[in-house]
This record gives C-alpha cells, structure tokens and sequence, in this order.
C-alpha cells in the first residue's frame, strides 16, 4: 500500500496537474473582468485549500497525540505542519502576484491576507520550536499543544471574507462560476491534493525515522552542543 | 493521623498567586526592570518618528501596547525563570493540587504585572505624546485589564514552554507575536477610541473581540496546560 502511494501517485499528481492546467490556461474562458490573470486561480485557490487541509490534519494529529501519544501521530503532525506551511507559502505568494494586476498591489492589510500572514508566521514558530526542543516526548508534547492553540487561526481565515467585506472576494461556489471554469479548478485541486499525500508520506517517513534514532540512540542525532557533538563522533 | 487531601482550584490559585506576588515583592526586581523598559520604549518611539506632535497624538493607543507587548515578553519569560531555579516547578507539580491552579496563578499573576505597567506608563504616554483621555478612567481600565488579560493567558503557556528549551529568548516573541495580532489590534483601536472619544460607537465592540479573545485562550491555556509541565 504504501509502496503503491510512492511510486505510483507522483505520476498520477503530476498528470492531474497537467491536465488541469491545460485546462484552466487553454481551454477555461478568460474571466469577464480580469481577463487571463485570473487563470493564476487554478493554482492559487487549490494550494490555499491543500495548506488547510494539512494544518486541519496537524490540528488532529496534535489533539490525537494529548489523548494517544505514539510516535507515528508526532511524525504525522510534524509533517503535515510542514507541508501545510509549504502549500500555504505558494499560495499567498500566487495570491500576491495576483494581486498586483487586479487591487494594483501585491499586499494589503486586508483581513484575509492578514489572517493568512498571521497564519504563516505561527506555523514557522511551530517548526522552530521543533528545532529547538530536544527532549523527543516534551517537543511532541508541546508542538502538540502550540499546534492546537494555532489551529484556532484556521476558522477564522475561512470565515473572513465573510465577517469583514473587504477587498479579497467572498468564496465562489460552483453554482456562481462557469462549469467550463469549475472543472479544471477541480482536477488542479485533486492534483494538489496528491502532491500534498506524496510530500506528506516522504516527510512522514523522514520524520518517523528521525524520531526512532533519536529514542533508541540518544546521542544518534548531533546537537548544537559542542560536547554532545564530540561524543557522537562528529567534528 | 489524617493525610491532607487535595486543596480546591481556587484556594490553590489563591495560595500560589500569594506566593508569586509575595516574591515578586520581595524583590521588585522584575517590575522596575519592566517599568524602565517600557518608559525607555515609549521615548523611543517619539525619537524614531520626530517631532511630530500629531502624528505621536494619532498613534498614542498603539504605541503604548507595542510597549506593553515587549515588556510582557520580558514579564512572561521572567515568570518561569523562579520556577527554573532549585527546580521549584518540580515542587510544585508534586504538591497535592490541581496543575491548572499553576496556569491559573501565574497568568493571573502577569495579568496583575501587566496592568500595574500599563498604569504606570498611561500617566507618562499622556505627558509625552500630549494625549487627553477623553473617555474617562473606566473605558480605559477596561481596555487595560482585558488587553493584559489577552497577552497573559497564551504568553503564560508559551513561557512554560519555551522556559525550557534551547533559544528560549527568541522562541517565546516568535510563537506569542502572530497569536497576539487580533488581541493587539483589538487593544490599540479600543485605546485610541478611549484617548480620542468614540463618536461612531464602536468600543464595544472591540470589548466584544478582547473577551472572545480572552475565552478562547484562557479556556484553551486552562486545559492544556497540565500536559505543558508534565514531566
């Protein structure tokens, strides 16, 4: 099972990508208003739902960890936290080279692009306590604890365009949008999608093994600490 | 012979905001330390912008809680460091009470600290920035406690935390200051209304937002706490 996720998914998520893409950017009308800048959508939208869809699972994994603590739940919330913060990057990162044709900025404080920055940021200080713990249990522990305090950020970005009208349009449902539009965001959704349970099974794996060398062998992984790295045989 | 039981949440809060607070006065190292912090951030301000008497006027509410937020970082990371030593959390995790009385105690205890700050700097932000407090005391008490509050309760969890890792000075800003963003923005507009009157009626609900804030992380800080000082 897990073989066929390795080897066989890369080329699937690679083939939905395309197809998608070919779709959105040869065959998808242009959007009435933006033109063809809005086909940077087929990109933007699904990465920003695939960053959600990791941190909802970091969310899980974190609260899963405080009632069942196991190694794998840690690795799985490690993962996804990291791949998470990777599909959210590209997606504010599009969303901003977006922005600058269509609000003629890159940013601004608008309260979606704001929540989504604040996002980020707790994610990057969700990793760095990672590195900086070096107790495996306390750092699974506690990374589980931050991860739940800063998945409350998760509803909120949801909700924003809802609470506070602003610049950043309220989420379109397919009833609003051209079929001929729906279709291909959807297949560059499914294939973000299969990008992110690729990343997440190699991270997963990484960090599952990382973790077991660390509680088997204390001294496996080097530190920053000069002594602990002379015993471990490093220079 | 009776064995002493466990003692109820609130009486040990009580008893161990007693102690910190006892400690705290018995040093008073931690607040003068603070208050010259932030009065030397204050001044800071009105030198890195200029002169400019108006635009210091505009921005009063907003500098007073950046002020407030790097001094509580200090506070924060401060309040665990005496637990650090001799390995008191140690003993206190063993003493027949409940581990959310210490969350309890020491986010009550920064509250406290807090707040004593903010008393003193908003008499110096009105002499130095020229601001009148057009609203009255009690709006801005208000703004003052629920603000503090909203910093206390993650800042506590987080300083539990990062206490005891490596970096710990850099973690603690990093992990509280993207939490915060709501709580701050929230505070600063909730201040400026107070110092420059509120004709749109709108402080109400950035009370309602402090105190939204303020249930979510003190429930959350109440009951994940424990986990946080396990051992």
């Amino acid at each position: 099972m897990g073989k066929f996720f390795r080897i066989a998914l890369p080329p699937i998520a690679l083939g939905l990508l395309v197809w998608g893409h070919y779709n959105g950017l040869a065959v998808a009308p242009p959007d009435r208003e933006m033109g063809d800048v809005q086909r940077i959508m087929y990109a933007h939208v699904p990465a920003v739902w695939i960053a959600m869809v990791a941190l909802t699972l970091n969310f899980i994994c974190s609260v899963t960890y405080l009632f069942k603590p196991s190694w794998k739940t840690d690795a799985l919330a490690e993962a996804s936290a990291e791949v998470g913060l990777l599909f959210g990057a590209v997606g504010v990162l599009l969303g901003a080279i977006w922005g600058r044709p269509t609000w003629g900025v890159y940013w601004t404080w608008d309260p979606r692009l704001t929540t989504a920055a604040i996002l980020l940021v707790a994610y990057m200080g969700y990793m760095a306590l990672r590195r900086f713990v070096e107790d495996a249990e306390k750092r699974a522990v506690w990374s589980a604890v931050v991860g739940i305090i800063a998945a409350v950020d998760l509803p909120i970005i949801w909700f924003s365009v809802k609470w506070w009208r602003s610049l950043h349009q309220v989420q379109s449902s397919p009833k609003t949008v051209d079929p001929a539009m729906v279709f291909p965001l959807r297949i560059s959704a499914f294939a973000f999608l299969a990008f992110m349970i690729v990343f997440l099974i190699y991270r997963y794996r990484i960090a599952l093994h990382e973790r077991q060398a660390e509680v088997a062998l204390p001294d496996a992984l080097p530190t920053d600490d000069p002594a602990s790295r002379r015993s471990a045989g490093v220079a | 012979m009776t064995r002493p039981g466990p003692i109820g949440l609130l009486r040990a809060t009580g008893v161990l905001l007693g102690k910190d607070l006892l400690i705290e006065w018995r040093t008073r190292a931690r607040l003068n330390a603070l208050i010259f912090f932030a009065l030397a951030t204050l001044l800071l301000f009105s030198f890195a912008l200029g002169p400019d008497t108006k635009l210091l006027e505009r921005n009063a509410g907003g500098y007073l809680w950046l002020a407030i937020l790097f001094a509580s970082t200090l506070a924060l990371g401060e309040s665990f460091r005496v637990e650090q030593e001799n390995a008191c959390l140690d003993g206190l995790r063993l003493a027949p009470a409940d581990a959310r009385a210490i969350f309890l105690s020491k986010a009550l205890g920064n509250t406290l600290l807090l707040v004593v700050l903010g008393g003193v700097l908003i008499p110096a932000m009105v002499a130095l920035y020229g601001v009148k407090v057009v609203l009255g005391a009690g709006p801005l008490l208000g703004t003052l406690v629920l603000g503090c509050m909203a910093l206390a309760a993650p800042g506590t969890v987080y300083a539990a935390i990062s206490s005891n890792a490596r970096a710990r000075d850099v973690l603690l800003p990093l992990l509280l200051f993207p939490l915060i963003v709501p709580a701050l923005l929230a505070s600063a507009k909730a201040m400026m209304l107070v110092l420059q009157g509120d004709p749109m009626n709108q402080l109400n609900s950035w009370f309602g937002l402090l105190t939204g804030f303020n249930l979510i992380y003190w429930g959350l800080g109440f009951a994940l706490f424990p986990r946080v000082i396990e051992d």
